[in-house]
């Protein structure tokens, strides 16, 4: 099973702060970790959202609306896409995530499982294809 | 129990299980035992962690418990073995080093290459290399290993309990081999991995997801192996051609669970994230490789080949012609010989594909192989020999055990003949 693990953006990760040589040890420690135990697909983080931009639709108007954007503790700041046995594996693999806020705030890592062609299988029939052309194009705002 | 501390120990096992295995065995010198040792420690865990709660690092208190019961038996064993010598017997074998324990795991990576040399044997049979490589290092129980192999799970179980007799009857010693054996031995381990990747690749849809999940635990095992083996390019070789078949996962089956054949498959339905990490591995053996490159090296290139084709009609088929003739070499067999003739007709033309399927028809593992007449009827076909045509197509439906393939020949051989296109 894949799964990706978003991690959420700090008032630090937002003002572009790099992370400390302690936290970048840490961190690359982890993801060896990973790697060694063949876990790691791919793994990203994301500049600040004021390098980034949000694309707005509604009905036949789009806008496009430069970063950065407020509410930081909802904003992506990276992700890992990682292949375990099940969402507890992966799960027990990012309880061991090694960072915390400064200060002990709290925070959290959210784990999305990602949709594979096993998900759709045989019962992928032609009508579910056409009900996910349908979403897509509801997404395209048509 | 509650379900959910079982299964968050069952997802700590599948973690922690091949470096706790690996680590105990470096102690103790024995693989079984060394897996025994871990199990009772797993026991361990299903007894408190339920009422206490995983703990914390929850592969440090199985190490801790389980090298705690590694001394206990050591400790057991110097007493008896003392005893025999106050006997007057001599000792020939050299004890344990009880110093090793207080080294914490320093060299945990080599302890684990160790293990997968030892799962990987020649003393042993194909099945137990296989099971006992899942069992030790890619974590699964006998139950998912019988469910993936479609045996009963007595027979798996048996299976290992057998290996780790041989293994410990044979004095198998746990170290990584050297010089010249370290070739032989690789491709021993190469060969396993591959196999598991196949036997998931193979499965198909009415099967338990235990099966088609056998490719993942044989890409998982392989991206350790090259962690834990960065000079071989084979290995990287390994990896790279299973990313790559992997990648075409989606696209290989329609939706009744029909296979797909490369010329039909929709590519854009290739994962791209596979193939990219695949073409990575691929850079990565090929930057290492000094002389000739191995078969998993050309195979991952011939796959490459593909994967880097946006349309089937955009395949380099004079590349991949020459990686099939270089592979023939490396690897001879008649498969790879057929394969070979089907990229000469596609880079050449269909005479030059068909003058060395002639030349194969002399092997005797191909007397009962339905892709060689499918391939010649084929080839004749787009010659315009049609009568020859559906004489091989009515050749390989008698030969063929897939009722769909059979059907489709038959079909073929019935139809009225049609002009080739591109071959006029």
């Amino acid at each position: 099973m894949r799964f990706m693990v978003i991690t959420k953006a700090t008032a630090a990760s937002e003002a572009g702060e790099p992370p400390t040589t302690e936290d970048f040890e840490t961190i690359g420690a982890f993801i060896q970790e990973l790697v060694d135990a063949g876990v790691l697909l791919a793994a990203d983080g994301l500049q600040p959202s004021a390098e980034g931009a949000r694309i707005y639709f509604d009905g036949g108007k789009t806008t496009v609306v430069d970063g950065p954007f407020t509410e930081t503790k909802e904003l992506i700041a990276g992700y890992y896409l990682v292949e375990t046995k099940s969402l507890e594996e992966c799960v027990e693999w990012f309880r061991r995530y090694p960072i915390r806020q400064a200060g002990g705030a709290p925070a959290n890592l959210e784990i999305r499982r990602v949709f594979q062609a096993e998900d759709f299988g045989e019962e992928f029939t032609a009508e579910q294809r056409d009900a996910v052309q349908r979403r897509e194009a509801t997404v395209a705002g048509n | 129990m509650p379900t959910d501390t079982h299964r968050a120990i069952e997802a700590v096992w599948r973690i922690e299980a091949p470096r706790l295995i690996a680590g105990l065995a470096r102690l103790v010198r024995d693989v079984g035992v060394a897996e025994e040792l871990a199990q009772d420690a797993l026991v361990a865990a299903l007894e408190q962690w339920p009422a206490e709660g995983v703990p914390d690092n929850p592969g440090a208190w199985l190490t801790t418990t389980a090298r705690r019961r590694a001394i206990d038996r050591i400790r057991r064993e110097q007493t008896f073995r003392r005893k025999v010598e106050e006997a007057g017997r001599e000792l020939e074998e050299s004890s344990p080093d009880i110093g090793a324990l207080v080294a914490e795991d320093d060299g945990i990576g080599d302890d684990l290459l160790r293990l997968v040399f030892v799962a990987c044997h020649p003393v042993l049979p194909t099945p137990a290399r296989t099971a006992l490589t899942l069992r030790l290092l890619g974590g699964l129980t006998t139950d998912e290993i019988a469910r993936a192999f479609l045996v009963p799970e007595p027979t798996v179980a048996q299976r290992i309990v057998r290996a780790k007799r041989t293994l410990a009857q044979a004095r198998v010693p746990f170290e990584v081999p050297r010089g010249a054996e370290l070739t032989a031995r690789l491709s021993s381990v190469l060969e396993v991995v591959y196999l598991i990747f196949n036997e998931g690749y193979a499965a198909t849809a009415g099967d338990d997801w235990m099966r088609p999940e056998l490719c993942a635990d044989a890409l998982r095992l392989g991206r350790v192996l090259a962690r834990l083996a960065p000079r071989e390019p084979e290995v990287h070789g390994l990896v790279a051609l299973m990313e790559i078949q992997a990648s075409r996962t989606a696209a290989r089956t329609g939706p009744g669970g029909e296979p797909i054949l490369l010329a039909e498959q929709n590519r854009a339905r290739w994962d791209q994230l596979l193939i990219r990490r695949g073409l990575a591995a691929l850079r990565r053996a090929e930057d290492l490789i000094e002389g000739d490159p191995g078969p998993y090296v050309l195979q991952a290139a011939i796959a490459a080949g593909h994967a880097r084709a946006r349309r089937f009609a955009d395949t380099d088929w004079v590349r991949i012609a020459r990686l099939y003739e270089h592979l023939a070499r490396v690897a001879p067999s008649p498969v790879v010989e057929l394969n070979r003739a089907v990229a000469l007709s596609m880079a050449y033309g269909p005479e030059a594909g068909l003058a060395l399927l002639d030349q194969l028809t002399a092997f005797p593992v191909l007397r009962d192989y339905h892709l060689l007449p499918s391939v010649r009827g084929d080839l004749l076909a787009q010659l315009g020999r049609h009568a020859e045509a559906r004489a091989e197509f009515v050749r390989a439906a008698a030969l063929t055990r897939n009722e769909r393939e059979r059907t489709l020949l038959l079909a073929r051989a019935a139809a009225p003949p049609e002009p080739a296109p591109g071959h006029p």
